[in-house]
């Protein structure tokens, strides 16, 4: 009997250790927005994970690289070498190579005032207390608006005064942000800015729905880029815990069992 | 020889020398003392059989040592230990390397369940006073051990080349520099280097892979030497060594370790794998705990992170060394945070002799103690949550009040310890 309510208080603490580290640790949020919960649901989906990769390799492997990412990779989300070769390879020559790309650090810091990071991990890298890294790639790709006061003539709600131009505005079209004035909570005689909604000034080549669509499929590709064997890791996980679980532990259970039937 | 008498044949092995197997055994045994320490160690080594889930975290102890020795000589093959490609490398490692996903998340994981089951390990220690006479070495190896693997966490956690990486080796060198008068030099010593850099690193590399896992593999063979020199205690705090049979001479309350207690760990050993593996298959970041979100950029030296957070094992004392903001006698507050924060991993090796309680285990001490435990486990895990925020004037003046109650529960011990009504001791242990 103590064995049992040893092993299930094993199991318990296990269990909740897993729980406690679902919750996502408070870290300093860089926003003081709220996040947007990109879709979830095209994380898996091929047909969706595919547009994505079209959607990376046309708009940002241009400036980002992804040096981790081989192209011929893409064949996981079921692309063949032959549609590489013809539709995905602008900066490569051969399948098997990395996505690099030729702006040396030296221009691009020149012209953007920094690097623009290298994204095979970037959802990993942004995830916060504040949410997921999907959900702040969501956000910060949707939150463009046009800043006349900046350089670029582009600032982004999500990662002010950001140096990256809105490489989407053809498709998205372009936005202002307003902003209302209000009492500083924490002192009244100051007042705060505070951001209250968009308004498309000129329309890109998708309405709001298609281009929120758009995004959910590039943040997709970005999640599965971060990390190509994540369903191979679940999917064989599931498969361990079978083991362990359904047949390792009763045998375990059992002989242990019938050695101790004689101590008392 | 000439005289033809036998010489007399040593059979120390099991079974007799016809037989093909046990002659061999008894060959060895005639060159290598391979019975007597399978005897002494695990078939004839007797433990009380009263033990209870909290004796499982020694043997997963073991295991997870195992396991992040195992998969850390296939990680140095793949990995670079050259700040240009270190961080590459370890993306290449998860993707390009066969299983080598797989590899990386077990030790990744496997290095925060080493301080889990060490400090369920520990914690176990502290309530059935596992330390005490005559188990003072024992513990003292043991607390030898956790400083150990505290440096080879430290290490380890450079060698991704993460921005965390990166500026948590920054801030905990730096501490060398609190150091009076020779602080600065010393500093740049243990860098190599006036920044962090290339040869901090190549260094870190050689004291994780090689000299910090030498150290640890002979600490726990002293640990477990001088566990089998006095007996395991248990959580009756009884010694099984005062009731023996008068016969035989083997204490009633023991069972041989083997088999009784491999098969009965093997059970403990499963459930943790399926711990272990839930982790490594479906939360191998821990939600940021395990892996910082912030690492998976790379170093960069010229950018400081708004909020450098240490992994969660030292963040309780992470926040001690935050916790002091004085400048007490003209000295620094950093010099006193950084001697608080020593001092609260070095006390640990006193604890054998600052508790006077007259009984070992919790299950015969006053309720009182019961709170005090209570109370230190407490503060701990607020300070370890703590040092996991970034800095505030509320977590400030909480985590004095719980350091204060960390150092009053070691210093104060030789008084509290002695304090309240104990229960009578059996002298055999329960079931």
């Amino acid at each position: 009997m103590k064995l049992i309510k040893s092993t299930l208080t094993a199991a318990l603490a296990g269990v909740t250790l897993v729980i406690a580290g679902l919750c996502p640790v408070a870290q300093a949020a860089e926003a003081d927005i709220r996040l947007d919960r990109a879709p979830a649901d095209r994380f898996t989906d091929l047909q969706a994970l595919q547009r994505g990769a079209a959607m990376f390799v046309n708009y940002c492997l241009n400036c980002h690289s992804a040096q981790s990412m081989r192209y011929n990779r893409l064949k996981d989300i079921g692309i063949s070498d032959e549609q590489i070769k013809n539709n995905l390879l602008f900066t490569g020559e051969k399948v098997g190579e990395l996505m690099t790309i030729s702006m040396s650090k030296k221009d691009a810091k020149e012209w953007f005032g920094a690097p623009p990071p290298d994204l095979s991990v970037i959802a990993r890298a942004r995830a916060s207390g504040a949410g997921s890294g999907a959900d702040w790639l969501y956000t910060y790709l949707r939150t463009f608006y046009r800043d006349p006061s900046r350089e670029s003539g582009w600032n982004n709600l999500a990662f002010a005064n950001v140096g990256m131009p809105h490489v989407l505005y053809d498709l998205q079209g372009e936005q202002v942000a307003r902003f209302v004035k209000e009492k500083d909570p924490h002192d009244p005689s100051k007042t705060v800015s505070k951001f209250a909604g968009f308004e498309i000034v000129k329309p890109g080549k998708m309405n709001e729905l298609e281009f929120d669509n758009a995004i959910g499929d590039l943040v997709g590709y970005l999640v599965w880029m971060a990390e190509p064997v994540a369903s191979q890791r679940k999917q064989l996980g599931i498969a361990v815990l079978i083991f362990l679980g359904l047949f390792l532990f009763p045998c375990a259970w059992m002989l242990n069992r019938s050695y101790w039937k004689d101590i008392h | 020889m000439a005289t033809g008498k036998k010489e007399p044949v040593l059979v120390t092995g099991l079974g007799a020398l016809d037989k093909p197997a046990s002659g061999l055994l008894t060959w060895v045994d005639q060159r290598f003392p391979l019975m007597e320490n399978w005897k002494a160690h695990l078939s004839e080594y007797y433990a009380p059989k009263n033990f209870n889930f909290w004796y499982f975290f020694g043997a997963l102890a073991m295991l997870v040592l195992v396991i992040q020795i195992v998969t850390g000589i296939f990680l140095t093959m793949h990995y670079k230990p050259d700040a240009a490609k270190a961080f590459e490398s370890v993306e290449y490692i998860m993707r390009e390397v066969p299983w080598g996903w797989l590899v990386r998340y077990m030790h990744s994981t496997g290095a925060s369940m080493f301080f889990v089951v060490i400090y369920l390990h520990m914690f176990r220690g502290l309530i059935y006073g596992s330390y005490r006479k005559p188990r003072e070495l024992i513990w003292v190896f043991g607390v030898m051990i956790f400083l150990c693997l505290m440096g080879e966490a430290f290490f380890g956690y450079l060698l991704p080349w993460g921005q965390m990486s990166y500026w948590g080796a920054q801030v905990i060198v730096n501490l060398a520099s609190a150091i009076p008068l020779i602080g600065p030099d010393l500093a740049i010593w243990v860098r190599g280097d006036y920044v962090v850099g290339d040869a901090t690193l190549n260094r870190f590399f050689a004291f994780h892979v090689i000299a910090l896992p030498l150290v640890l593999l002979g600490l726990v063979a002293a640990h477990i030497l001088a566990l089998h020199e006095v007996g395991s205690n248990n959580p009756d705090g009884v010694e099984i060594n005062e009731n023996k049979d008068p016969k035989t001479g083997i204490p009633l309350d023991g069972i041989p370790f083997h088999p009784y207690y491999t098969v009965h760990d093997i059970v403990g050993v499963v459930v943790f794998l399926m711990v272990f593996s839930a982790i490594v298959f479906f939360a191998p970041e821990m939600g940021g705990y395990f892996l910082e979100y912030n690492n998976f950029v790379p170093a960069d030296p010229l950018k400081t992170p708004l909020h450098i957070a240490p992994v969660w094992y030292f963040t309780p004392y992470y926040s001690i060394l935050r916790a002091m903001v004085w400048n007490f006698f003209w000295i620094d507050a950093k010099v006193w945070g950084v001697v608080a924060m020593g001092a609260s991993t070095l006390i640990f090796f006193f604890l054998p002799w600052l508790d006077r309680s007259p009984v070992k285990s919790i299950r015969y001490r006053p309720r009182l103690h019961t709170w005090a435990y209570t109370l230190f486990v407490i503060a701990f895990l607020i300070l370890g949550y703590l040092g996991t925020l970034p800095p505030s004037p509320v977590g400030e003046v909480v985590s004095q009040v719980c350091t204060l109650i960390y150092f009053a529960f070691f210093l104060g011990m030789p008084w509290w310890s002695r304090w309240g009504q104990f229960k009578p001791v059996p002298a055999r242990v329960t079931m």
